[in-house]
């Protein structure tokens, strides 16, 4: 391992920390601007030019806050719980690739932080690892609500892990590889050869699980604010409650990447064009997120627990069979 | 007339009954519901409304500070002292009929005689703190003097706050501009009053 190489990785995290915990920010005012605009509101308005520095406002908001340990909390547990969210949000990014390799300064860079060839595992395996913040910090809060949401939050991750896993399994086969970069040379060839159009229901049941994984609206029920507050975050206060937020919407901009990468055919050949489509495709499943949260209902823990064991799951097996059986003969 | 007519709360004939279906009770009454509300799509019809909204854009919203609401003419917030167009004396005669008949027990009026041995308002002021917003000293006053105005904005540092005399009466300037407004909630004249008052029999 050169120094050239270990400098380009340090600068590349620290590039990709910088861009997504800024994202998230700026991802929450998205959030509120499209969330009222859905309902005929302005969203913020007075900080700022049509509110743009909320953002701003609130990181001062949050840094700046009193740090609670509450009295009957496991202090190191309830410490280490939002890091845990926001790091494995983090690391999950490093075996994404977000634009195709371009030339700067003479100088080819992979927009990959490591392009290692079980990538799709790992960030499955880091997204699933993410679990132990929610699940932690809800136990180790000595509130009821906390613990009832550290309950709900392992039910529906394992749940949805399996969904995940099982869905992704059979473009896997079909690919032949768990590379991001080489499920992208395998889609390179344009809308025609994108995965989603021979695996339509592993993308629609990758989709869903995408929102259990995110924790958002339909199945936003770790945190269900007019059942259990907050959940989890109910005892935090200031930037650790912020981290678990950071981690949230950086979690979401990572899967939306993820999403377009596996059966959208990604940034394609690779040029200028197919790099703004990356990002459109992201940008999509981002809004999607937000449009989902003004327009549907929450469903109860117990409907989630069935739509993943008695519906999601049995078509993600019979999707695996019918492709194995077409891939043989 | 019967009582049937009581009950009946139909406000509109277009009303109808829903049709509900029974629930299910088998396995697959159950599945194939399932089935059907799964691909009925109005998950569709839920995301298509919200985005028509966003399309439209047609914001409700009102930025406060910047924008208000315009209020009614018969808004019942902070009380105003009106006086007399002709002379520009104030109305109020010290009759204490409002601090009679408040029953929030909020108003306090103390009169004097003044050098031309007429009653005079000494004192007056308002609990806001108090005050409910009633409405019957305007209604009670005999000379439409105190009567509601549409200054709602109030803050104070504590519960008791005041308002005084001086502070509800019509500055003499913005009588004199044709400012003072006339109160039309309770008490206050109806308007084309003179056209539809009946002449006293003396006058016939």
């Amino acid at each position: 391992m050169d120094i050239a190489y270990l400098i380009e990785t340090v600068i590349k995290v620290v590039v990709v920390l910088l861009i997504f915990s800024a994202l998230a920010g700026i991802g929450t005012y998205f959030e509120r601007k499209v969330l009222a605009f859905m309902q005929r509101r302005l969203g913020p308005m007075n900080v700022g030019p049509y509110g743009l520095l909320q953002v701003a406002a609130d990181g001062v908001k949050l840094f700046t806050k009193e740090d609670i340990i509450p009295a009957n909390v496991v202090p190191n547990i309830f410490k280490i719980a939002p890091v845990i969210t926001a790091a494995t949000a983090f690391m999950a990014a490093a075996a994404i690739p977000f634009l195709p390799e371009f030339t700067l300064l003479g100088y080819t860079v992979h927009p990959i932080v490591a392009d290692i060839n079980i990538g799709i595992l790992y960030i499955l395996g880091i997204m699933g690892v993410g679990l132990y913040g929610p699940l932690l910090g809800g136990m180790a809060s000595a509130n009821k609500f906390s613990l009832l949401s550290a309950a709900r939050g392992a039910a529906v991750f394992i749940s949805y892990e399996v969904v995940t896993g099982l869905s992704i399994l059979a473009p896997i086969m079909m690919v032949g590889s768990l590379s991001l970069i080489d499920f992208n040379k395998y889609q390179a060839g344009g809308i025609g050869d994108w995965v989603v159009w021979s695996q339509p229901v592993a993308f629609v049941l990758f989709w869903i699980a995408a929102f259990a994984e995110t924790g958002r609206t339909p199945f936003h029920l770790i945190a269900n604010d007019h059942e259990i507050i907050d959940g989890f975050g109910t005892e935090y206060s200031g930037m650790r409650w912020g981290l678990f937020f950071i981690g949230e919407y950086a979690n979401m901009f990572f899967i939306s990447f993820v999403i377009p990468l596996l059966f959208l055919g990604g940034y394609g050949d690779g040029s200028l064009l197919g790099a703004l489509g990356l990002l459109a495709k992201m940008a999509f499943f981002f809004f999607f997120f937000l449009w989902t949260r003004a327009a549907w209902p929450d469903i109860r823990p117990d409907q989630l627990m069935w739509l993943c064991w008695k519906v999601l799951m049995p078509i993600a097996v019979i999707n695996i069979v019918i492709t194995g059986f077409v891939m043989m003969f | 007339m019967h009582n049937e007519q009581f009950n009946n709360r139909n406000v509109s004939e277009s009303y109808f009954l829903v049709d509900i279906e029974d629930y299910p009770t088998d396995g697959w009454g159950r599945f194939k519901r399932v089935v059907k509300r799964t691909f009925r799509g109005e998950l569709f019809v839920g995301l298509w409304v919200v985005l028509r909204e966003m399309i439209k854009f047609d914001i409700h919203t009102i930025q406060y500070p910047q924008e208000k609401m315009p209020i009614g003419p018969r808004y019942r917030a902070v009380h105003e002292m009106k006086r007399l167009w002709e002379s520009g004396t104030e109305r109020c005669i010290g009759c204490g009929l409002c601090e009679k008949i408040c029953i929030s027990d909020c108003i306090r009026i103390d009169t004097k005689i003044d050098e031309n041995s007429r009653k005079e308002v000494s004192e007056y002021s308002i609990n806001l703190g108090r005050c409910i917003f009633c409405g019957y000293c305007a209604e009670v006053c005999p000379e439409l003097a105190i009567t509601h105005g549409g200054r709602y904005e109030n803050a104070s540092e504590q519960r008791e706050h005041f308002v005084m005399f001086e502070d509800m009466l019509t500055p003499i300037d913005a009588l004199k501009a044709g400012k003072q407004l006339e109160f039309e909630g309770f008490g206050a004249i109806t308007p084309h009053e003179d056209e539809r008052v009946k002449k006293t029999p003396l006058s016939y």
